[in-house]
């Protein structure tokens, strides 16, 4: 299919990524399989903005670095570009590369402390063969004053930033080979709060002026919110959810995806005293050993007994939400999602 | 502040560290109480001193290169006088502390209960018997399910819920009237959060037992605190009751963190969040006067002079460190939305929108 047709920048099908677990001292014995992402699929249109949300161990961050083949796919299909990108070589890899750049989530680890600004942002350009030399100087001082830094920074180290301004060189760095795809990878998570919010501006600026798509990745649900056009939750390695980011938040279908919201302490006293939040009992399943059929019916409040024994597939509810439950809320019997989640609707 | 039955009593603290580079003024005279039976929020973000000054109250930034003035009173004692000895008399006993990362503050060689009912030894005559019955007791009360199992794993056994809950057991073993958590819940996921939060509170109420909760997310401070105490710069910059803190916030830095939360019980608003610009101060040399003057948008010609913590605002119990007229705030701080936030200074220029 050709992908620009129907405004997709990135389909993806049924993309399968388990990592063997090995025991043995001669022979390595596969003796079982971490789940980490377990059939996946998903489109991201031309200019969108797609959050990803979920607890630690979800997946959603091998689900990224996989998107980039930085892990490779163990099935499925991942077209970008109306391109297929599991069966590129390293060659085809290496091009499709300047398309999609990835922001990571520590500032600290994800500079080379030993390399000067200048050549964290610029190696890029040299390695693509796109600038060298002074135009390449040129280049990353035009990038780092449009992330919001003084370009007569160009020789300093990483620890002579700060987290936030750290953030922004690794901002720099993505936007150097003038990618159509970010994928950003919990970017605001180590950062201060007033930080964040200068963050989250200046990647939605960088949005609008040069037409990138995101793939947001956060745990803050707030933040994702205020970011994203569509909203995925995924929950041990599947989606469970996903929809347009209002419908998700105010008519959400996934009785995890309602305990999510309503987890969330909201900042405002009295809105907080009003609600009646839901509170999952115990910790996530482990990933190897996931529960069959839905994976969330060991914790769902509203499991029976048809939870354990069949797999609910990802269906349509209207609107392009989708959800994989067998007790959808707000449809099989509607919820007043605001006393859970908090906040009057309208 | 109020006279007589406070719990805890910080007067005046300052620590400063002597580095390389220069003296850091972490803590730069803070003041604050806290009552029996009562949840103090403080909040701030990195390096303004929230943490240092809660380790000080155990003692446990005293190293040869800090300078600690003032008075912490705990219980009609002053902290700050007493040597190791007397300390460790309190420290695990009347106060206990848990911190952020449940998995560096549990030792990974010793199986948690050994790390527990060396806690309770520490502190009481008991015998294995007694100390092991009490800390089953008191992992069942945090709710860890098979605690009797439980009491003989290490904590690499244990999920991050689990471990700070095991934490918690920890620093109740003594039945502290004085809890300090530092960030308890910042390394757990919201569902896990929750639970934690929840569990605090629900002990508070049984043990009666007060707590300082420090962190840096307001959603936590909404949910927990009774009064809040907001830090910048090494100072507290505002303080009052979480109503007074949450609807009529006097400071433009609280006006910022505010202004820049996401909701996700509200509509999604602007397109852009309000945002405070710049950076958090450097300690070593601190902007003179206000310490949040170079990053405020309303600065003016008073605020290189340092403010006190002062009630400004009507409210006896409502202190905070901003040189505007009360009546004033309140019409700034308005944002665009007709929210709280920082709003930016209305500039009398000709030029209608100059923001790039």
């Amino acid at each position: 299919m050709n992908a620009h047709a129907n405004g997709n920048l990135l389909e993806v099908e049924n993309l399968v990524k388990h990592f063997p677990i090995k025991s043995g001292i001669l022979i390595d014995r596969e003796v079982g399989r971490v789940r980490a992402v377990d059939d996946v699929s998903f489109n991201v249109g031309q200019g969108e903005t797609l959050g990803l949300v979920g607890e630690s161990g979800c997946g959603k961050s091998t689900l990224c670095r996989t998107l980039l083949r930085l892990i490779e796919p163990t099935s499925g299909s991942m077209v970008f570009d109306g391109q297929e990108l599991t069966d590129l070589g390293r060659g085809g890899l290496r091009a499709m590369r300047r398309e999609m750049q990835m922001i990571f989530q520590d500032p600290y680890a994800s500079l080379n402390p030993r390399k000067r600004v200048g050549q964290i942002v610029g190696d890029p350009l040299e390695q693509h063969n796109i600038a060298s030399g002074e135009e390449r100087k040129r280049r990353v001082q035009e990038l780092l004053e449009r992330v919001g830094l003084n370009p007569e920074h160009y020789n300093r180290y990483p620890h002579e930033f700060s987290g936030g301004q750290r953030q922004r060189i690794g901002i720099a760095r993505a936007l150097a080979l003038n990618p159509k795809l970010i994928v950003a990878d919990e970017p605001v998570s180590a950062l201060d709060v007033s930080i964040q919010a200068q963050i989250i501006n200046l990647l939605s600026d960088l949005q609008s002026e040069f037409g990138l798509t995101y793939i947001f990745v956060a745990h803050d649900l707030g933040v994702v919110r205020h970011v994203s056009d569509r909203i995925a939750v995924m929950y041990l390695g599947k989606i469970v959810e996903i929809g347009p980011a209002e419908e998700v938040y105010t008519n959400p279908i996934h009785p995890y995806t309602l305990s999510l919201l309503s987890a969330i302490p909201i900042p405002d006293p009295r809105a907080n005293a009003q609600r009646k939040p839901v509170t999952l009992e115990g910790d996530v399943p482990s990933p190897a050993n996931p529960p069959a059929a839905c994976r969330f019916h060991t914790r769902c409040p509203y499991a029976t007994e048809i939870c354990s024994e069949e797999e609910p597939p990802l269906i349509d509810h209207g609107g392009g939400h989708w959800a994989a439950c067998h007790h959808p809320l707000n449809r099989e019997a509607p919820q007043d999602v605001a006393a859970v989640v908090g906040g009057a609707r309208e | 502040m109020s006279a007589g039955g406070n719990l805890l009593e910080v007067e005046d603290l300052r620590v400063h560290f002597d580095t390389d580079d220069g003296v850091v003024r972490a803590v730069d005279g803070l003041s604050y109480s806290v009552d029996p039976g009562q949840t103090l929020g403080i909040v701030g973000e990195s390096g303004s001193g929230k943490s240092v000054a809660n380790m000080t109250i155990l003692g446990l930034t005293r190293a040869e290169n800090a300078e600690i003035t003032g008075r912490i009173r705990f219980d009609g004692e002053d902290l700050l006088e007493l040597d190791d000895e007397g300390l460790q008399r309190v420290r695990g006993n009347d106060i206990a502390m848990i911190f952020q990362d449940p998995l560096t503050s549990l030792h990974p060689f010793y199986k948690v209960g050994k790390q527990m009912t060396e806690a309770v030894q520490a502190h009481q005559d008991s015998s294995d018997a007694e100390a092991r019955k009490r800390c089953i007791e008191l992992l069942q009360l945090v709710g860890i399910p098979d605690a009797e199992r439980r009491f003989g794993e290490y904590p690499h056994e244990f999920s991050g819920g689990m471990r700070q809950r095991a934490m918690i057991a920890m620093a109740l073993t003594n039945d502290p009237k004085l809890l300090i958590a530092d960030e308890p819940t910042t390394a757990l996921d919201v569902t896990i959060q929750a639970q934690i939060l929840r569990l605090i509170e629900r002990l508070q109420s049984e043990l009666g037992m007060a707590v300082i909760m420090i962190t840096h997310d307001l959603g936590v401070i909404a949910e927990v605190a009774d009064d809040v105490l907001v830090m910048y710069g090494g100072r507290a910059v505002e303080a009052g009751s979480l109503d007074e803190i949450f609807y009529d916030p006097q400071h433009p830095y609280t006006w910022g963190l505010l202004g820049s939360l996401t909701r996700t019980d509200r509509p999604r608003s602007a397109d852009r969040l309000s945002q405070i610009a710049g950076q958090p101060p450097s300690l070593i040399a601190p902007p003179q006067g206000c310490h949040f003057r170079p990053r405020c948008p309303h600065e003016f010609h008073k605020c290189p002079q340092t403010p006190g913590l002062e009630a400004r605002s009507g409210s006896r119990t409502h202190l905070d460190r901003c040189w505007l007229a009360a009546e004033q705030k309140r019409e700034l701080r308005v944002g665009p939305e007709g929210e709280i936030g920082l709003a930016e200074r209305q500039e009398p220029v000709a030029t209608p929108t100059a923001e790039s």
